[in-house]
Parts: C-alpha cells; sequence; structure tokens
C-alpha cells in the first residue's frame, strides 16, 4: 500500500485573544479525553456494538461549533461524540447513552451512533453514509418555508460522496438554494478503502462545484482554520445559499473498535499525529504566549474531572424496564394533539 | 343526497382541504405540478397555492423522501407523492432507516408527521416495473402506518388523520382505482378514522379479507357468488398496518371460513401474515382450511392476457371460495 503523506503541521500566528483560543483547546480537549475514556471503557465491555472514535479529527467539530447559532440544526453521522458534545449535550448524558442507560441523551435505545438532543436541534447520530444528507435538506428546506433564519450544518464522510444520496442532496440544496452547509470531513479512508481506490474524481470540491456549488477546502487539522472558514462559510450559506466546505482531516485510531487496521501503514498514521489538531494549536499558543503549560495541564485536568463524572454518571445509572420495550415506536395518544 | 367524484378528484380535493387549512402542508414529488401529476390527481393545484408548495422535483427520490423526512422534522406536514411503487424502492432508506426509526432511536424525542402518497397495483399493462403491490413490505415496518384506500369515501378522508398522525404514514392509491367514481356519504366534513378494517358488505358462509384494487373483485364475486346459495362477508382491511385484528376475527368467527385476496405475491405477503393471524387466533373457529388468491409468483407480463393470468380475478376469488366450502363443481 501506498502512504498518503501528510503535509507540513499547522503552524503560524494564532490571530484570536487568549480567551477564544483557550475555550477551543478546552473543546478538543474535552473531545479527545471522553473518547480515550470510551475505548477504554470498550475493552471493558462497558460500552458495546459499534464505537467510532473522532480521535485526530477534533479540530473540525471544534472550528464548526463555535460558528453556529442555538436556532441552526447540525446533522452528524455515526462519528458524532464530538459534535454532540460541543453542540452542547452534556458529556454524562453522552455517556450514559454509550452504557446504554435511560439517562442517555437517546434514553439507551440509541447507543454511541444515535445521540439526538431535540432542544439543541441535534437531529443524531444517522449511520446510514450519506443518509443525513437528504435528512439534512429537507431540514433547511422546511427554514426556508418557514421563513427561518436559520442554517443546517451536516457533517458527513468523504465516504458518503460515493453515494447517490449524496448528489442528490447536493443538486437539490442548490436548486432549490437551501441554507444548507455541507461539512465534508474528508479523513482520507471510508472504513479500510482510501478516497483514490474508490473515486475516479478526488478532488472533492469538484464534485460539489458541479452542481454550481461554492467550495472551500480547509486543513481540518488545524483548528484556526477551520473556524475562520466555517465563520465566513455560516454567512455566505445566510446569505447566499449553500456551500460544500472539504475539511481535510485524519483518524488516529481505527475505523471502529472491530478495525485491525490492515488497510494502512503505521508509519503513515505517525507520520499524521505530527499534525496532530491539539498539541499543534497548544504549540503555536505557547509560541505566541498565550498558553502556559500549567494553563494548559489545568485544562486537561478540567476535561479529566468532566470525564470523570461522568463515567460515575453513566455507572450510577439505571437500566430501563424491559417492560417498556415497546416505547416510542410512535408517538403515544397522550402527545396527540 | 351525496354526489358522485371519482376516486381520483376525491383525493384532489383532499390534498386542496390540506393546502388551504394548514399553511404547514406542501405537496412534493415528481411532476406533482407543471405536469399536474402523473395520474392527474395534482392538476390545478400549482395554480392555486403556487410552486413552494405544489413543489416539483428532480427524478431524486432518496433525495426528496429523505428531505420529506428533515421537513417534517422542522415543522412542516409534508405530503411526498412517489409516482408509482416501484420507484419508492429508491427511497426505502429514509423511509425505512429514517422516518420508521428516528422516534425510536432519539428515545422518543422526534416524530416524524410525514405522508407518502404513491400508486401502487397492475391491470394496466405497464408491465413488470411499473405494477407492483409492495405494501406488505411497509407493513412489516413498526413505525409506520400504512393505509390503503379502496373507495372514494377513503380517498376523500383518510389524508386529514393521516396528516394529523405525528407518525410517518404511506397511503398506497390503487392505480386501478383512479377512475372509479362512486357516490359520496353525507357529512361535511367527512370524517373516517385510520384504525379500523371495515366490513364492506355483511354475510356469514366466508369472510372474504380484502384492500385497494382486489376490493371490486371480492364485491363482484361476493355478489356472483349469491348466485350460488353464498353469502359472502367482505372485509376491507383500509389499515395494512397496524392490522385491526378485532374486525377481522369477529368476522372469522362468525364465518368459520375465510379466503384473502391481496394483490401481492403470496410468499412472505400480507396475506401470509393475516392467515397466521387467523391461525393464532381463531383456529377453532375454523371450519375448512383458509386460502388465498394472490399474484402468481413470476414479475407482472406486459401482454394483457398473461398480466390477467397473473392477478387475482373475480373467478378466481369465486373458485378460491368454494373450495373452502367444498361445494366446487
Amino acid at each position: 500500500m501506498s502512504a498518503i503523506n501528510p503535509p507540513a503541521p499547522p503552524s503560524g500566528i494564532v490571530p484570536w485573544d487568549k480567551q477564544l483560543s483557550l475555550s477551543l483547546l478546552t473543546d478538543m480537549l474535552r473531545i479527545r479525553r471522553m473518547e480515550e475514556k470510551a475505548a477504554e471503557l470498550y475493552g471493558l465491555q462497558k460500552i458495546r456494538g459499534f464505537l467510532h472514535l473522532y480521535i485526530g479529527e477534533e479540530a473540525v467539530a471544534a472550528g464548526a461549533m463555535r460558528a453556529l447559532q442555538p436556532e441552526d440544526n447540525v446533522v452528524a453521522t455515526y462519528r458524532e461524540h464530538g459534535h454532540a458534545l460541543l453542540r452542547g449535550l452534556g458529556m454524562w448524558a453522552i455517556m450514559a447513552e454509550m452504557y446504554g442507560k435511560q439517562e442517555g441523551c437517546s434514553r439507551g435505545r440509541g447507543g454511541s451512533m444515535h445521540l439526538f438532543d431535540r432542544e439543541r436541534r441535534f437531529f443524531g447520530g444517522q449511520a446510514i453514509v450519506a443518509g443525513g444528507l437528504p435528512l439534512a435538506t429537507g431540514l433547511a428546506l422546511a427554514d426556508k418555508m418557514l421563513g427561518r433564519c436559520a442554517l443546517t450544518a451536516c457533517f458527513f464522510g468523504e465516504g458518503a460522496v460515493a453515494e447517490g444520496a449524496f448528489h442528490e442532496a447536493m443538486n437539490l440544496a442548490a436548486l432549490w438554494q437551501l441554507p444548507l452547509l455541507f461539512c465534508c470531513e474528508n479523513n482520507l479512508y471510508a472504513m479500510g478503502t482510501a478516497l483514490a481506490r474508490s473515486q475516479a474524481q478526488t478532488n472533492l470540491c469538484v464534485k460539489a462545484a458541479s452542481y454550481s456549488m461554492a467550495t472551500l477546502q480547509v486543513d481540518g487539522m488545524d483548528v484556526v482554520a477551520v473556524h475562520e472558514a466555517m465563520k465566513s462559510a455560516t454567512q455566505q450559506v445566510r446569505s447566499n445559499g449553500p456551500l460544500f466546505v472539504e475539511l481535510q482531516t485524519y483518524r488516529f485510531r481505527a475505523h471502529s473498535m472491530f478495525d485491525p487496521e490492515l488497510y494502512r501503514d503505521k508509519l503513515e498514521v505517525e507520520g499524521w499525529k505530527k499534525r496532530g489538531p491539539i498539541h499543534s494549536f497548544s504549540a503555536r499558543l505557547k509560541a505566541q504566549g498565550d498558553l502556559t503549560e500549567d494553563e494548559f495541564l489545568a485544562i486537561d485536568a478540567s476535561a479529566q474531572a468532566e470525564v470523570d463524572a461522568a463515567v460515575a454518571f453513566a455507572e450510577a445509572g439505571s437500566w430501563e424496564p424491559v417492560e417498556e420495550l415497546l416505547r416510542d415506536v410512535t408517538t403515544p395518544v397522550r402527545e396527540k394533539a | 343526497m351525496g354526489r358522485r367524484i371519482t376516486y381520483r378528484e376525491a383525493l384532489r380535493e383532499a390534498l386542496r382541504e390540506a393546502l388551504q387549512t394548514d399553511p404547514r402542508v406542501f405537496l412534493m414529488g415528481e411532476d406533482v405540478g407543471r405536469y399536474g401529476g402523473s395520474y392527474a390527481v395534482s392538476k390545478g393545484l400549482l395554480d392555486e397555492f403556487g410552486p413552494e408548495r405544489i413543489r416539483d422535483t428532480p427524478l431524486s427520490e432518496l433525495g426528496f423522501v429523505g428531505a420529506g423526512v428533515g421537513a417534517a422534522l422542522g415543522g412542516m406536514r409534508p405530503i411526498v407523492e412517489i409516482m408509482t411503487v416501484n420507484f419508492s424502492l429508491l427511497a426505502l432508506d429514509p423511509i425505512v432507516n429514517g422516518a420508521a426509526m428516528l422516534r425510536h432511536m432519539s428515545g422518543g424525542q422526534f416524530s416524524v408527521p410525514l405522508v407518502i402518497r404513491m400508486a401502487s397495483g397492475a391491470g394496466r399493462q405497464v408491465a413488470a416495473q411499473h405494477s407492483n403491490s409492495f405494501e406488505s413490505w411497509y407493513a412489516h415496518v413498526p413505525g409506520l402506518r400504512v393505509l390503503s384506500p379502496a373507495t372514494v369515501e377513503d380517498a376523500r378522508a383518510m389524508l386529514a388523520p393521516a396528516l394529523a398522525d405525528p407518525d410517518p404514514v404511506l397511503i398506497f392509491e390503487h392505480a386501478q382505482l383512479y377512475n372509479m367514481e362512486q357516490e359520496l356519504p353525507d357529512g361535511d366534513p367527512l370524517v373516517v378514522d385510520i384504525q379500523r378494517a371495515s366490513v364492506r358488505r355483511v354475510g356469514r358462509d366466508v369472510s372474504l379479507i380484502t384492500c385497494g384494487g382486489c376490493l371490486p373483485k371480492a364485491m363482484k364475486a361476493a355478489e356472483e357468488l349469491v348466485n350460488l346459495g353464498i353469502e359472502a362477508e367482505v372485509i376491507d382491511l383500509r389499515v395494512l398496518r397496524p392490522l385491526d385484528d378485532a374486525t377481522l376475527m369477529a368476522s372469522v368467527r362468525k364465518c368459520h371460513r375465510a379466503v384473502i385476496v391481496m394483490e401481492a405475491w403470496r410468499s412472505g405477503s400480507l396475506a401470509a401474515e393475516i392467515m397466521a393471524r387467523i391461525a393464532e387466533q381463531a383456529f377453532f373457529d375454523l371450519d375448512a382450511p383458509l386460502a388465498r388468491v394472490c399474484s402468481e409468483e413470476v414479475p407482472i407480463p406486459y401482454a394483457r392476457h398473461m398480466e390477467e393470468a397473473a392477478l387475482p380475478q373475480v373467478e378466481k376469488i369465486v373458485a378460491a371460495v368454494q373450495a373452502v366450502l367444498g361445494t366446487a363443481s
């Protein structure tokens, strides 16, 4: 197999005030520590089923979520722990969901791949590749028809680009000029299949542009680049309609916990880790005097404490009584107006 | 005194009423606007309600049905028209993995108030890829409500409760019924339920359990059976999921014999499901083995005589009833 060599690590001045910088660093660290713990808990069989880790890709969710408004909609994939957390779901609710406890954000019916939160307009947790794109198209259509100023941010991997749903959704969004922000997290592998082995055209923006849609290509390992791009992208979507953003990133861990990673070289992964979004960002902040090692350790300790509390909450949670098995297949009569 | 209209006109009236009463309602599908609907159901609605609410879509069943799911989540009340049931197979993902599962997998947070209408059924020589009855497949899926209006009254009145349902509802319009004309009962507004089966003809000797495009055939068969001294009770399922077991079993317990008449292929079909339920719930009330009249297990052929041979027909129903009653000559 031929290694996909990484470009140089993100570098340069971080053009933000210290507070914003530390907030985004905190966001990324919260995801990282939560997921490291999830992997450990998977080994202990506390978390079962499929578990898809976002480790390595944190800059994307961190940079994007802070550019969204509360009234916006978010649609994500089965690799959505980070998006859910930064959208405002409690880490405790996410952890309890992964445990399958009824205190979880989907009452234990969804698990790792189906995190939902109505109040925060977080529409999953969609585990059919590209299945979220038509759904996001409809959310954006509803907002447009109802005259709301909200946008819909739809996250998906580059593997989704091979699905018909991607092309149909892109066309509908462009045809109807919907307020839809397509966030393509290109981590170079659709499970074990490298982009070049599955796509005749590997420049994803070229595909999007064929639908007369504006495009942006962003270094998804650079939280500064992602956040700046997303700020302008959301403005553009609110005023001009749909936009396709390719966020070039890399997954440091296996596709899921079942993946033996036969398809890529360990050296390739090690190379990409040098571009790690957390340490590259931390290094830049330190270089410009916006972060001390003590501050970093304090943020990290706080994230770790949050993880510990979330795990304790999940451990203390309860199993839904099996008598409730058939609940929520349809809407109960009492809710029907 | 009622008034006579066609099934197609009844569907159009129902759409117009829904669009007039609820600004969240819109119709979306292939050729629903300028063309007027592939079966002319939505003819004239574009002029009345404009292109936002009578929304023509590209040929993207997966895309626009999925968008219907999203629009329902986003606060609209979409009615999505799929031209033909065969094309709905391109949209199985948003219907089954999406609409039907979202409420459950979100722990009850999101309902999907979506209505999907589509034409189904054979009998018009449109051959293998435009002639199927896949209602059984959708009726397999928890989370969906599946309706099969077989009368002008149901065509007129089922849409309103379907739209009021907070969960996804699929409405199958049998293509052979669009031109059927019937008298509408009095009543303004006309109200029907979407829970129960209906006894369309009272009888005592055999229950004919049917739906959709087979209802007129079953009614005709029942008339012919009178000449043979047999009084058939005809049950129109109306709602294919959830099935109204109570009405079915009451009829079977009364007649002690049952023949299921449905247009889908027999293997693994709703007809098979109904027979299983009767066996489970009313076995000791039966005086004879159950029987069914379904489509032959062949893709629907083009040639007219072959298509007719493939489908349930009045004479097949009569013969099946005679066999069940032991009166076959």
